[in-house]
């Protein structure tokens, strides 16, 4: 009985805490910001479009939008396919180069891209690489192939061996037998590790705060720091960018739960 | 002949063979090699390049100057916030280690079944993961402020003016309202790895502790926690990685004041090369929130090993 009760008063509890702060940013951003700070958890008076409007007409949020799309896709895929590539390399690779490269990005999963601020905010000035979607892509691709190839290459070891020895008899080069039959078994490995990948680069700060200044090379995670300043204690405007800069993620999580939790648990460790 | 030809087929087989062999090495070095190239260049050289900033005094602007240990030897000895934002650092990644693990561990053991509602309560514990730090900050920082925030309007409805505070503002509490923000951020995620731990163990102990007449709490001392003390490494290997790496949170909620009231390490780090043009300085810092890193690390393993022992 006590046990219960506990229960569904605990549940209960943590439910709430994460329903209102996401009920009132969303029927916030339909309201005005007075309406926001008085009655926060009621429906607004009148439904308007004025948030959104300007957040698109005055404060352009569509470039950051499309600088954020253009920059995960491309660091997503370019991930994927080295991190795979080399994954596959490192789980048939018999000899002791496999092992080293192994210790090479198990070493790297260590090592936290906040340690690397200074160096990697020279060696991008010095290459010319700020202010660049490229080199955020670069960026991205580096800070998450470690996390990639950890997880991909467990997958592959997992995997039987025969499947690929038949077909390297059979006279195919690893590399037709990685395109062919490592690739299509992994889909499964591929699908959790691009999801993660996914909601990690679109969320992250850290270095376009360090190689971003030109405004129109914003991405999202910048525009909204960036916005505070701008709407300062206008919090609907807020709440407004939030849902814009949420909703790929919100969408895509409603439509794929069970994927996103294994893939984002598989990447856990990268925070 | 025949006696003659047939070792001259073999060889010439492992002959191709061993070619095969040599050809296939190769072309795995291939697909191993943009992946280990990028990451050298671009993370691992810079990693080693910062052992030599960090013997500089350097602002970018004039070129560098070598100053030998001076760096390590002022921060240990002449550097207050250095110490401060170590305190912290170790403030910080300890509460939200000790309350993330223990709420989680107390879902997940309330979540364990399968059913329906469960399913459902699962995917809406761990929705905040799918958020940026910086939407979670920009939410919290509205819950949080001292005018208009949703903490305090609950607090002055109910008639508790007294818990009506300036949360972010206050240096008492900062650092304090940011922990728990991290926690409800990531509890979620946590709770999904606990259950597939809780999962795994085998359904006859309970059994048997039920018909020795067991309580839950004796259950829970007796198989539960023994039992799922491997996921709790797991956890909080996983808690204080995403602890120090909290930088986008605080930097979005806070930018490590009042007064560095709430600022870690990477916070550190940044405001000293963008605030102060201090390379050299920064790299130096870096260095000691590696070595913090790895002794945690291992700390942390020995405990937790020796625990597992037992």
């Amino acid at each position: 009985m006590i046990y219960r009760s506990t229960r569904i008063f605990a549940l209960t509890l943590f439910a709430i805490l994460i329903i209102a702060p996401s009920f009132i940013v969303t029927v916030g951003s339909f309201k005005t910001t007075s309406e926001v700070y008085t009655k926060p958890l009621s429906l607004p008076e009148n439904w308007t479009l004025d948030n959104y409007r300007y957040l698109f007409e005055v404060s352009n949020v569509a470039r950051p939008f499309v600088n954020s799309t253009v920059v995960t896709l491309s660091s997503v895929i370019i991930t994927l396919i080295l991190a795979s590539m080399c994954a596959y390399a490192i789980s048939r690779m018999i000899t002791v180069t496999g092992k080293i490269l192994f210790i090479l990005f198990t070493v790297g999963l260590a090592i936290p891209g906040q340690v690397n601020i200074v160096p990697i905010f020279i060696l991008f000035n010095d290459f010319n690489l700020t202010n660049k979607l490229s080199g955020l892509v670069l960026i991205n691709v580096v800070t998450t192939l470690p996390i990639s190839i950890f997880i991909l290459t467990a997958f592959f070891k997992e995997l039987p061996k025969e499947m690929f020895e038949v077909s390297q008899v059979d006279g195919a080069s690893p590399w037709r037998t990685y395109r062919s039959i490592a690739l299509p078994l992994s889909r499964p490995a591929l699908g959790a590790t691009s999801i993660f990948l996914f909601v990690i680069t679109w969320n992250e700060l850290l270095f376009p705060l360090l190689l971003i200044t030109d405004s129109e090379k914003r991405t999202l995670p910048l525009t909204l720091l960036s916005f505070r300043g701008e709407f300062f204690s206008n919090d609907s405007m807020i709440f407004t960018a939030l849902m814009v800069a949420s909703i790929p993620m919100v969408l895509m999580y409603l439509f794929m739960q069970k994927s996103f939790i294994s893939g984002l648990t598989a990447g856990a460790v990268k925070g | 002949m025949t006696q003659t030809s047939a070792p001259t087929i073999a060889t010439r087989n492992i002959g191709a063979a061993s070619r095969k062999k040599k050809r296939d090495a190769a072309i795995y070095y291939l697909m191993g090699l943009p992946a280990a190239l990028l990451f050298s260049i671009f993370y691992f050289v810079p990693f080693i390049a910062n052992l030599r900033y960090s013997l500089t005094r350097w602002d970018r602007i004039t070129d560098p100057e070598f100053v030998g240990m001076k760096n390590f030897v002022n921060l240990l000895t002449n550097d207050d916030l250095f110490f401060k934002v170590l305190g912290n650092n170790l403030r910080f990644t300890f509460l939200v280690v000790l309350f993330q693990t223990v709420f989680s561990l107390f879902f997940a053991i309330l979540l364990v079944r399968n059913t329906k509602f469960n399913i459902l309560l699962r995917t809406l514990y761990f929705f905040p993961t799918i958020l940026s730090s910086v939407s979670v900050g920009m939410i919290w920082l509205y819950i949080y402020d001292p005018n208009y925030g949703a903490l305090n309007l609950f607090f002055n409805r109910v008639g508790l003016e007294a818990f009506a505070l300036n949360w972010l503002g206050s240096e008492t509490s900062a650092l304090y309202a940011i922990a728990f923000t991290q926690v409800w951020f990531h509890t979620g995620q946590m709770i999904v790895i606990y259950i597939a731990g809780l999962q795994q163990i085998p359904q006859e102990l309970y059994e048997a502790a039920e018909m020795d007449g067991a309580t839950r709490w004796q259950q829970f001392k007796n198989v539960t926690w023994p039992m799922s003390i491997p996921t709790t490494v797991v956890v909080m290997a996983y808690t204080t990685i995403q602890s120090f790496r909290a930088f986008d949170l605080i930097f979005s909620m806070t930018q490590g004041g009042p007064n560095n009231a709430s600022s870690i390490f990477a916070v550190m780090i940044y405001q000293t090369v963008f605030n102060e043009l201090r390379i050299g300085y920064a790299a130096a810092q870096s260095i000691f929130f590696v070595l913090v890193l790895v002794l945690i690390t291992l700390l942390q393993r020995k405990v937790l090993g020796s625990g597992k022992e037992r």
